[in-house]
């Protein structure tokens, strides 16, 4: 409860203002639209239900997410959770992705010390790289030899998300400290056993944070790469739909559940780790 | 036809692969430059012998050439396009968002209640995934800088928001102690222990943000821009299929991220000169 409470304070400071700001921003649009006879007290009310408003209030977009979640069979191009699974398993496949190649990746820099000299400098550089600016190129190249739908957007979702993996492998392959390997020594256990015994358990600490920061970019990454081809479906289809029509509510309502979906996302990364530890006995 | 390719590929992975192995063994900061560049050099060589010895067609993958080519050739355009999308959007709002967020930090500061209240909220918020905040600013804020700006904004405001608020939690017991033991008030512990204790936080912001501002600026312009911009012509050429010119585009992004990023580096080492991340 302690704990809570200032989250919620806060929370509610945010809704007063939203809600203010709403009024603020619509009563131009309501004033041009309102009846002759309308009592200024209709005109305030009426900011607060636009079809399109400039600023939704909280409430509008409740209700669009609700009849947009729930009001339409799941199979239909207007259902918010089809066009959330299209943008997830895209996200949820790049993930995978890096994952894998992020962690071989990462075993090979600590241990291959040319590989360690010749990338670790690219990876470092390539996170000041936006790399989102390739993601229409790749969607369109790749389109044009045959590939479409899922996999050139989980392609960008997993380059996105494969360089913190990489780097926070590394350097938990990396954080068991000297004495920790004399003793590995002193066992006289070889490479192998050093690896699967200490480095391995020892980086999981390092792992998980970092898997919660590319969960986030495989999302991002997925929703952007679903822009620059008119993409049918996806949230980053809607958001574009939306802007293109000034469906301002159908936007936000897209923007809420990309929000739910990098919590669910940070969420799953938090359960496996919960597990990880349970199954360890306490410790990560 | 294709064995001439095939043989000077595998001869280049083969020599590059022997000679990093040897370079990679030096202990001075020389090998420790070199390696990685060679490694870069290796892959640029094996894409243009890949592109222009399978005839791979320029429409698909432009061999590196033909990209250095295209960026002579389009510098004009590039020009225009580094000043509307950089100078005039990612400055003004990395500028903008990172000192709103350090201001934020602060005053949150001051009261432990709304700390508690926005760190998490914060570190949430950093999580989303605010690009998609773009559409709604280019429809309040119109197609050109100004949306951009705006979007920039909100994407670095909340990273400087948590680093420094960190950052300013960062001095530890004995030093506040000291500071109170010298009668020093609020504001000269702020600005003579917390504010330079935070910096380097502040400064891991502000090279996060310079990635983050790019970004949000690129992606804001695939929603709506005037004739000119990065992210407007990396969509618009591309539908074109135009790609030297995109990858043109894409190389001096990825330049300049980089040279921001550097820039910023310098001026940490130069002002944070005291932190043990540093001087060791």
């Amino acid at each position: 409860m302690t704990k809570a409470t200032p989250i919620l304070t806060v929370l509610a400071i945010l809704a007063v203002v939203w809600y203010a700001a709403a009024v603020w921003m619509n009563l131009d649009l309501a004033r041009t639209f309102a009846d002759d006879d309308a009592t200024e007290t209709e005109i305030y009310l009426s900011t607060m239900e636009q079809e399109r408003p400039k600023l939704p209030a909280p409430h509008q977009i409740v209700e669009e997410l609700g009849t947009s979640l729930f009001g339409y069979p799941i199979t239909s191009p207007r259902s918010l959770i089809y066009h959330s699974y299209v943008t997830a398993s895209a996200a949820a496949l790049g993930f995978a992705l890096a994952l894998i190649l992020g962690v071989l990746l990462a075993v090979g820099i600590v241990h291959v010390r040319t590989m360690e000299r010749s990338l670790m400098l690219w990876i470092i550089a390539s996170q000041t790289v936006p790399v989102l600016a390739i993601a229409p190129m790749v969607v369109v190249v790749l389109g044009n030899i045959g590939l479409t739908g899922l996999l050139p957007k989980a392609l960008i979702a997993g380059w996105l998300s494969f360089f913190p993996i990489t780097t926070g492998m590394v350097k938990g392959l990396r954080s068991p400290d000297p004495m920790q390997r004399d003793l590995m020594r002193t066992y006289s256990a070889n490479g192998a056993q050093v690896f699967a015994k200490l480095r391995w358990p020892a980086s999981m600490s390092f792992l998980f944070p970092s898997l919660k920061i590319a969960a986030a970019l495989a999302l991002v990454g997925a929703i952007v790469a679903e822009l620059p081809t008119g993409a049918q479906a996806g949230l980053g289809a809607r958001l574009l739909t939306g802007s293109y029509y000034g469906q301002t509510l159908q936007i936000w309502a897209a923007l809420f559940m990309a929000a739910a979906l990098a919590l669910v996302a940070i969420g799953a990364v938090d359960l496996a780790r919960l597990a990880l530890v349970r199954g360890r006995g306490g410790r990560l | 036809m294709t064995a001439a390719p095939t043989l000077s590929l595998l001869a280049l992975f083969v020599l590059g692969g022997v000679a990093l192995n040897l370079l990679s063994r030096g202990e001075s900061l020389t090998y420790r430059i070199a390696t990685p560049v060679l490694f870069g050099v290796i892959l640029l060589l094996a894409w243009e012998i890949a592109c222009t010895g399978y005839g791979v067609p320029a429409i698909l993958l432009p061999p590196p050439s033909g990209i250095a080519a295209a960026f002579a050739k389009h510098l004009p355009t590039l020009g225009a396009d580094f000043l509307q999308t950089f100078i005039r959007a990612v400055i003004p709002g990395w500028a903008i968002g990172s000192a709103a967020g350090l201001i934020a930090a602060i005053l949150l500061d001051r009261s432990p209640f709304l700390r508690r209240g926005v760190l998490p909220l914060g570190s949430l918020i950093s999580a989303m995934p605010i690009v998609g905040i773009a559409p709604i600013m280019v429809m309040w804020f119109g197609f050109d800088w100004p949306s951009k700006v705006a979007v920039v904004v909100i994407m670095t405001f909340f990273p400087m928001l948590v680093n420094a608020l960190a950052g300013l939690e960062d001095a530890g017991a004995i030093e506040r102690d000291l500071m109170r033991s010298y009668g020093a008030g609020y504001r000269t512990t702020l600005l003579k222990l917390r504010l330079p204790g935070a910096l380097p936080f502040v400064f891991n912001a502000l090279k996060l943000n310079s990635t983050l501002a790019l970004i949000g600026a690129i992606v804001a312009e695939f929603f709506g821009s005037p004739i000119f911009g990065m992210g407007f012509r990396i969509s618009t050429e591309v539908a074109k299929m135009n790609l030297d010119l995109v990858w043109a585009e894409i190389v001096m992004a990825a330049v300049v991220g980089c040279a921001s990023f550097a820039v910023l580096a310098l001026i940490e080492r130069r002002v944070t000169f005291w932190h043990p991340s540093i001087r060791a």
